[in-house]
């Protein structure tokens, strides 16, 4: 059937409505498993307020964790990397003319070399 | 006006619709502000109309070449050219209406989410007049088959960028933006215009085929190529050349975007037209090749990196756009280092190709998509801060559902339309050179780790008090919206389809010079 067609990707294939079905399946397997869990969930009563350790609950912005937080140590490990990548981004047209310009003459000594690749 | 008359003039229509679209919308502005969005809608609908039909044609029936200015529009050679294709030439293939379709899309989803994003702004009769023209530039640059016109359409498109990237005056940084956009644009331009002036001291030609045809790869000729290639590659945003990206793409509003990406697919398209059209077995394809690759892997990988530590929701997108660009470069480079090689053209050269092609049209879908979500998000929000933003996903659902689809797509999971190019590009790199590939999947994993990190800022977390009034979005922008996930959606699902029809038609097509030539000289 047409619609069944496997993409093929030059080394195996893949189909993406068996994925889809198959992921259809876990999902109603997943649902059935929760179905059968203890239903004590009461809206508006202490036990859906956060517990933490007794102290009270902070501001609503306070608990958040925004997006400058997240990946703190990814940066970190890397900061080698970006602190020779970053500067180069200085935003001044006149630096960005110069890497355009740079390019072009490294790719045309390149070319015009011979392809020295 | 008949039926038959509107197919044999689809060339021409295709860019005298919006066209004439943009020149008449300041004059119905005038009269009548719903008049006008109603026309600007309907031009932008017709465009796309025009566009599929033109793309049904060219597939079913092959190449169109449309001679303007001739009595008999298919005939490249009139009788009265002394047998030279002197007038302007539209060669409109199958990589050319598969380029067309996929801006006609954006260009139509782009204007339905614009009628409401940019309701609360002022010049709106210029800012629809320049979108339409980018479109009209755009769709130039990948029907034409005349060098010089070419260069007029990239003007035209990237004039109309800059001035939209610089229609919001916030506090001159929109301005400057779109400063930087008009001067690398320029200097960009003026190589491709020195690179035309070369052939046609060389040849006496500016059509695409009489200059493939007469094809020596002399000196002058690699001068050319390079210059074409540089050029064209640091308007396709790609490292290290992008450093305009984050700055325009950030600064302009959100629809324009959506739109200048779309728009740096058609100077990537003009860097395969060239390799593969203009030059094809004549150039020392291995190192070209090579070139394109490497230019490819620094955009993958500097585009993800810098887009992590990013704060500003838009510039991270922008550097994501830049990386999405390397995968393309890489799928095609690959099929461009093996070109003369028929064994590994057949083995995974071609998979590779298509896998970048797909590529193109994917990420004009799904990154369309999320600059329509960040536009969503400040337009309710005010804000682009990834450090001010937060919980929005309790009041705004619908542009919540629209991000994760296309954060799941641009991060290549399944079953959305980017795994489909990414798994093409990965398998067949594979067997070119295993760390390509790896490169690609690594920095594919850093992109979806990126997408957590906006997903979680904007959406997640408690309701905010600074947010308390957001509401989701009206309907224009949720359609606009909504037309790019469907598509995200059907080309992850039914990929095979969306490649037997758009893109190994379009693949073909890049590679065959000869029929490319004969299409046009064929009767010669």
């Amino acid at each position: 059937m047409a619609v069944m067609e496997s993409l093929y990707t030059g080394f195996g294939s893949w189909n993406p409505l068996i994925w889809a079905a198959a992921f259809v399946i876990a999902i109603i397997i997943a649902w059935i498993i929760w179905l059968r869990g203890e239903s004590d969930y009461k809206a508006g009563t202490e036990q859906t307020k956060p517990f933490i350790s007794g102290n009270a609950e902070p501001e609503k912005g306070e608990v958040h964790v925004r997006g400058g937080n997240m990946y703190w140590g990814f940066t970190k490990a890397l900061e080698d990397y970006y602190d020779r990548v970053v500067p180069l981004h200085s935003g001044i047209l006149t630096d960005y003319i110069l890497w355009f310009l740079g390019v072009t003459a490294f790719v045309m000594v390149l070319v015009l070399g011979g392809g020295l690749l | 006006m008949t039926a038959g008359w509107i197919i044999d003039n689809l060339p021409a229509l295709l860019l005298a619709v919006p066209m004439l679209g943009a020149f008449l919308t300041p004059l119905i502005g005038k009269f009548s502000e719903k008049g006008r969005n109603a026309w600007v809608l309907i031009v932008s609908f017709a465009t796309f109309c025009i566009a599929a039909i033109l793309t049904n044609e060219v597939l079913s029936s092959g190449t169109i070449v449309y001679t303007f200015g001739a009595q008999n529009p298919a005939a490249a050679i009139p009788p009265d050219s002394g047998g030279l294709p002197f007038r302007i030439i539209f060669t409109v293939d199958a990589m050319s209406v598969f380029m067309a379709i996929s801006a006609a899309i954006v260009g139509f989803a782009v204007t339905l989410f614009s009628i409401t994003s940019q309701s609360k702004m002022s010049g709106k009769d210029s800012f629809y007049a320049l979108l339409l023209l980018m479109e009209v530039g755009i769709l130039g640059m990948v029907c034409t088959g005349d060098m010089f016109n070419f260069f007029v359409f990239l003007e035209i498109n990237s004039l109309a960028g800059a001035a939209l990237v610089a229609s919001r005056v916030d506090k001159g940084y929109a301005v400057e933006a779109g400063l930087k956009y008009a001067v690398l644009s320029t200097l960009g331009g003026l190589l491709v215009l020195f690179a035309i002036g070369l052939f046609y001291g060389q040849y006496d030609a500016l059509n695409m085929a009489v200059i493939a045809d007469s094809m020596q790869f002399g000196a002058l000729d690699k001068i050319a190529l390079v210059l074409l290639i540089v050029a064209l590659a640091m308007k396709s945003g790609a490292v290290p050349m992008h450093f305009w990206t984050p700055d325009a793409y950030s600064m302009a509003p959100s629809s324009v975007t959506a739109f200048l990406v779309v728009a740096s697919q058609a100077s990537l398209y003009g860097v395969f037209r060239v390799v593969f059209t203009l030059y094809n077995v004549t150039l020392d394809y291995a190192t070209i090749g090579w070139i394109i690759i490497i230019l490819g892997v620094l955009s993958m990988f500097i585009g993800v990196s810098m887009a992590i530590p990013q704060k500003d929701v838009k510039r991270l997108m922008a550097y994501h756009a830049v990386s999405q660009t390397g995968y393309m470069l890489l799928g095609v480079g690959v099929g461009l280092a093996v070109l003369g090689n028929a064994a590994m053209m057949d083995a995974f050269g071609m998979t590779a190709m298509e896998g970048g092609l797909f590529h193109i049209i994917n990420h004009a879908m799904y990154k369309g998509l999320l600059f329509l979500t960040a536009g969503a998000i400040f337009y309710q929000a005010g804000t682009r801060n990834l450090n001010k933003l937060g919980g929005l996903g309790h009041e705004m659902k619908w542009t919540m559902v629209f991000f994760i689809i296309g954060a799941l797509a641009i991060a290549g999971i399944p079953p959305f339309n980017g795994f489909a190019s990414k798994l093409m590009i990965y398998e067949s790199v594979f067997l070119f050179s295993p760390i390509l590939s790896i490169i690609a999947m690594v920095v594919s994993i850093l992109t979806l780790a990126s997408f957590v990190k906006v997903f979680h800022s904007i959406f997640m977390g408690p309701k905010l008090p600074e947010y308390s009034e957001v509401r989701e979005v009206p309907r224009f922008m949720l359609a606009g919206m909504g037309i790019l996930a469907l598509l995200v959606i059907l080309f992850g699902i039914f990929p095979q389809q969306v490649v037997d029809f758009l893109i190994t038609p379009a693949a073909t097509a890049l590679v065959d010079q000869g029929s490319y030539i004969a299409a046009v000289l064929g009767g010669a």
